[in-house]
């Protein structure tokens, strides 16, 4: 057992050098050198890897506006994936620095499990999808009373769906699995009529079925669901880095500022926007983060503003062509709306 | 001159205290205490400051909480209201169920395969060696999506089951059966079978003192068999046939009604049995072919047919070789029924993971985990070592 | 008077007629091996039907019907499900497993550094061989290259982040290639420790003692599912703030104590079959312990339990497929991510996929108890009575 217990934290220490840990999070990225950002194992449109190993996507898009923020560079950024299991322990653990991976901000996360959520950077909600070839004249999750339901274990959607149906009075036959894929292929392969996740996941999913024409999303939506970044308790300028980039992100979006006319709005007038880029005489716009005054810039150049990102990896220029619906801006009629950045 | 010293007068060679093996075996284990103390307290510092940090109430109060999630299978009552020590439950129990029917299946083709692989028939001793290198050398879990992906999945959808005789259906959301629904007096049926089997252990030592006295056998067998399936169904007519069936029907999405034996359980359950046959085959061979050929070859001197030989004399002595072995098959199977976890069956691993999910108590989870299994793992040894016991050969 | 008429008398032996139809070649050896008695013949009636029911699908299915190659799900399924095929086909769709198969060595290992795994795989095989086969001289220098300096250059190789070589996150890797380095490492760690582990149970030293006893038997008693479990989720908390475990590592950390516990009880079975007089012997000659443990009596047990070594070694082979649990990806649990690829998610997919691992695991691990049984032939030294 000595033997053991030396031998592992021999080779921890000599392999993999532990990281200074709470307190300390930007200077360990800076050293280090990327961003452990912990992300889905694979969930199409918010964070997946092609067949070479290169993640895209709408929660990992977040990942890389915090590494441009701090090294100006978007791709300084190491995907951790992880599953439903292991993402809190992975974050605890400081195996990775920021978790952005649509994760429901709860109370019970933000407290007894020890976490800051950074903001919302996707306001969904719990819904279902049946095969409508299969379920003609089903549309309504009313419908719904003895069917087996697939859903993933360890999520809020586990409890959501009990509170929903013994509210309806409604029984079923939940079919639970461990992992994503598990899930998803039991829904293919037609071992459960209805599956079950936030919606956004629905359209993730829809996307990644053999005949996605075949399945209808069902307009209930039983639970809200704000997905956001998330940090450990303790460090706070870590915390503010990850939510003023999602804000700078919203803000960019809402003065127009975007990837293409990222340069020309540096000489712009107007003062709000040249206050927000870092180039008024003696701005601290980043220094008071620990970055540089720059930052916005960077964020904008390397990812583009939230509008962009959201069109280019789930909206209307991705396949998944999910509405922005709650997540428009303030201004149009959403409610994703930014605290000044001043 | 200096005489020189006898032998025997000198002080026997006094080694330095350092070289002593007693002192410095206790050296060596202060120090590995301490080592060790060290180490324990060195965790369970990092562990409490870690929780503290967190944020997690360490403890098992959280079993008493109310669980909040559904489990698909449950044998005792469970709903979304009860505990998360009672989801936990239902786990144990259905551990328990997959590893008692695996373990009764697994037995019984492992001792087919077993002898079929000593048969003097080439065909069917070639199956059996087939059988058996094919499924030793694959890892139980592509066993198990062997049958449930690859099986179980592409049946029928529940509108197009396969149906199949007795009322029974197949489709690729479980295997239905109809589900005998006692009515009033049927109590008298267990009672009925109780008595059967007392009569038969009865009878089974009556006839045993006979043939130990006189040499005369006695059919135990059959008339066991009878008592047992006649007794009920004696007591089933005195009371009118007080059973009725509940069949499955066509519901709107499943079949309703009936008892249905989940495709989960069931891929569990196959790849299980079958993984576990194949190691048991080998077991039984190597206990048969431990047995002298000199015990085949007397019991063909005195006369013995084949059949009674091998299960009279061949069978009784590889017992004792096989019994050992068996248990650790036993064992095995119990401990990989845990990757029930990867199919979502709900086993003690699955709900205990769920509850890890919803509590964040990992901790403690685990720790009901190890328990639970060494406790498993400890009465069935127990129960096998009495076993062995019994069986062990009494010399005089 | 009569006359001696030798005309009609043979002069050569007649050549001796062959056995009887029924008693001699195909025939003999059918009644002898297949209807030697009734209850014989029943059963290979049905050993028959069981043959005739199974293999000719199979064959049908695996080769006959199958398809070879395709760009995508369409050449593996039927018109009613959206492909090519004939209703009512069924064949395996190698297609898939030709399609992914690179990812099924590699998972996703940067592409453009592929070849390091490569390289990498071409040093095992090189060391290795020479290893296995016993007339190849040098086997110490062998030795010592395979298991202290191959680690080395393949953690150089794989890892990367030196010598101008890309660091390459053990997150990416996957397939055969976790498999592999998890295995060769499971191995090659609870074999030394499994030894320890074994002589610390028969230590006369009660503390070590009831250390390995309460060890072996903890991690024996339970599944190797919840000790990985431990290694992803406890271990984390269990380290000081911030210091942290690669997962790859910490995967590798529970297989190899695992195995390790396996493997010690094995040792102690080899060591217990070592006869007293080895021991005092040893101890008459002024051995220290480790000198006859090293010396006389490792070198006799080892021997003894080299079947039981060997199927330990495979058990953990077959056990590097539940890493999938916490969120790594070897053979099998790369083959089974990719039955989510709606490019290929059709009915056959999953059977072929599990085929293809199935058929993977099964050549190496029937390939190592084959050797086994070699090895045991080999070092049997003749004390068998």
């Amino acid at each position: 057992m000595k033997k053991l217990v030396t031998g592992i934290l021999g080779s921890a220490a000599l392999v993999f050098s532990a990281s200074a840990g709470w307190g300390a999070t930007l200077d360990d990225v800076k050293e280090r050198g990327t961003l452990r950002c912990g992300v889905h194992t694979g969930l199409a449109g918010f964070a997946a890897p092609n067949d070479q190993g290169e993640w895209s996507g709408f929660d990992y898009d977040l990942c890389r506006a915090i590494a441009s923020a701090i090294f100006g560079d978007p791709s300084k950024v190491e995907a951790v994936p992880t599953n439903a299991t292991e993402r809190f322990t992975a974050l605890q653990s400081g195996e990775i620095d920021v978790l952005s991976r649509n994760t429901t901000w709860t109370l019970s996360r933000d407290t007894s499990l020890g976490f800051n959520f950074a903001g919302v950077n996707y306001y969904d909600g719990q819904g279902f999808m049946i095969n409508s070839t299969k379920l003609p004249g089903i549309n309504s999750a009313l419908q719904l009373s003895g069917a087996a339901i697939c859903v993933q274990t360890g999520t809020t959607t586990e409890l959501n769906l009990a509170d929903y149906f013994a509210a309806n009075n409604m029984d079923y036959n939940p079919v639970v699995f461990q992992g994503f894929d598990e899930t998803n292929a039991a829904y293919e392969a037609g071992r459960c009529d209805a599956y079950t996740t936030d919606q956004s996941g629905l359209y993730a999913l829809r996307l990644t079925l053999a005949n996605p024409d075949e399945h209808v999303v069902l307009p209930e939506i039983i639970s809200k669901e704000p997905l956001g970044p998330a940090v450990r308790h303790g460090d706070d300028q870590w915390f503010d880095i990850v939510k003023w980039t999602l804000f700078a992100m919203i803000q960019a979006e809402e003065l127009g500022i975007t990837q293409a006319n990222i340069e020309e709005m540096k000489g712009s007038d107007n003062p709000e926007i040249r206050r927000i880029l870092g180039q008024e005489a003696d701005s601290s716009i980043g220094t008071v983060l620990g970055l540089e005054n720059d930052w916005v810039v960077k964020i904008v150049s390397g990812v583009g503003n939230y509008g962009e990102v959201f069109e280019r990896n789930i909206g209307q220029e991705s396949p998944l062509k999910i509405a922005r619906g709650l997540n428009q801006l303030w201004t149009k009629g959403g409610i994703q709306y930014a605290p000044p950045i001043r | 001159m200096a005489s020189p010293t006898s032998v025997h007068d000198r002080e026997p060679a006094r080694a330095s205290w350092f070289y002593d093996p007693q002192i410095r075996g206790i050296i060596f284990q202060v120090l590995v205490a301490i080592v060790l103390v060290l180490v324990v307290y060195w965790i369970i510092g990092n562990t409490t400051e870690n929780l503290r940090r967190a944020n997690i109430s360490s403890g098992f109060g959280f079993l008493n909480r109310r669980s909040g999630f559904d489990i698909s299978q449950t044998l005792i009552e469970y709903s979304a209201n009860s505990t998360f020590g009672r989801a936990i439950m239902v786990g144990l129990v259905n551990t328990i169920l997959v590893a008692v029917i695996g373990i009764v299946t697994a037995t019984i083709i492992g001792f087919i395969v077993g002898v079929g692989r000593l048969s003097r028939n080439w065909l069917i001793a070639k199956i059996c060696t087939v059988y058996v290198e094919v499924f030793r050398n694959i890892p139980p879990l592509l066993v198990i999506f062997f049958w449930y992906l690859g099986v179980l999945a592409v049946l029928p959808g529940a509108r197009e089951s396969v149906d199949l005789p007795f009322g029974t259906y197949l489709n690729n959301r479980g295997f239905y059966m109809p589900m005998p629904v006692w009515g009033e007096g049927a109590w008298l049926v267990p009672v009925a079978l109780v008595i059967a089997l007392a009569m038969s252990f009865f009878v089974a030592r009556k006839a045993h003192q006979r043939q130990m006295a006189t040499g005369q056998r006695f059919p135990v067998l059959w008339t066991s068999l009878a008592l047992i399936v006649g007794l009920p169904l004696i007591a089933l007519a005195a009371m009118g046939f007080p059973l009725t069936f509940d069949m499955p029907e066509q519901g709107a999405f499943n079949l309703v009604g009936g008892f249905a034996v989940k495709p989960e359980f069931l891929s569990l359950y196959l790849a299980l049995s079958f993984y576990t046959a194949s190691f048991i085959a080998e077991i039984v061979r190597a206990g048969i072919l431990g047995v002298s050929k000199g015990q085949t070859e007397a019991a063909h001197a005195l006369g013995i047919r084949p059949g009674p030989t091998l299960r009279l004399v061949v069978i009784p002595q590889a017992m004792r070789i096989v019994i050992p072995p068996l248990t650790s098959q036993y064992l095995n199977l119990t401990k990989n029924s845990s990757l029930a976890v990867f199919i979502g069956y709900p086993d003690l691993v699955q709900t205990g993971q769920t509850t890890m999910n919803q509590t964040g108590q990992a901790i403690e989870v685990v720790a009901i985990w190890m328990l639970i299994y060494l406790g498993l793992s400890l009465s069935t040894s127990a129960f096998m070592n009495w076993f062995n016991a019994k069986m062990a050969l009494v010399e005089r | 008077m009569q006359q001696q008429d030798l005309s009609f008398v043979r002069t050569e032996l007649e050549p001796a007629r062959p056995a009887p139809a029924g008693d001699r070649g195909f025939v003999r050896w059918l009644r002898v091996n297949l209807f030697a008695t009734p209850l014989d013949s029943v059963l290979t009636v049905i050993g028959l039907l069981v043959v005739a029911f199974t293999i000719p699908p199979i064959l049908r299915w695996a080769f006959i019907d199958a398809v070879w190659s395709g760009a995508d799900r369409t050449v593996c399924a039927t018109i009613a499900q959206g492909g090519i095929q004939p209703d009512g086909w069924s064949g395996a769709c190698w297609a898939f497993v030709n399609a992914k198969f690179e990812q099924f060595m590699y998972g996703r290992y940067t592409y453009s550094e592929r070849w390091r795994v490569n390289l990498t795989a071409i040093i095992f095989i090189g060391l290795l061989v020479p290893l296995l086969v016993p007339r190849v001289p040098h086997k110490f220098l062998n030795a010592v290259a395979f298991f202290i300096v191959f680690p080395i250059v393949a953690f150089i190789l794989l890892v990367g982040g030196w010598f101008g070589l890309d660091y390459v996150a053990t997150s990416l890797w996957g397939g055969m290639l976790v498999t592999m380095v998890l295995s060769f490492v499971g191995i090659s760690v609870s074999l030394p420790l499994g030894i320890l582990l074994a002589l610390g149970r028969r230590s006369r030293l009660p503390v070590v003692k009831m250390l390995c006893v309460a060890f072996i038997e903890t991690v024996r008693g339970v599944p190797l599912v919840t000790v990985l479990f431990m290694a992803s989720v406890m271990l984390p908390l269990f380290l000081p703030a911030g210091m942290t475990f690669d997962r790859f590592l910490r995967a590798l950390v529970g297989v190899a104590l695992f195995a390790s516990a396996y493997m010690a009880e094995v040792v102690r079975g080899g060591l217990q079959a070592i006869p007293k007089g080895q021991y005092e012997g040893a101890d008459s000659l002024g051995l220290s312990y480790w000198q006859s443990m090293g010396l006389i009596v490792l070198p006799q047990a080892l021997k003894l339990v080299i079947p039981g070594i060997v199927n330990t070694f495979i058990g953990l082979f077959k056990d590097t497929s539940l890493v999938y649990i916490i969120g790594m990806f070897d053979l099998l649990g790369i083959v089974r991510q990719n039955f989510a690829d709606a490019n290929w998610a059709s009915a056959q997919t999953p059977m072929s996929g599990l085929i293809f691992a199935g058929f993977v695991f099964w050549i190496f691990c029937f390939g190592m108890s084959r050797y086994s049984i070699y090895m045991e032939r080999r070092l049997d030294t003749g004390h068998r009575r």
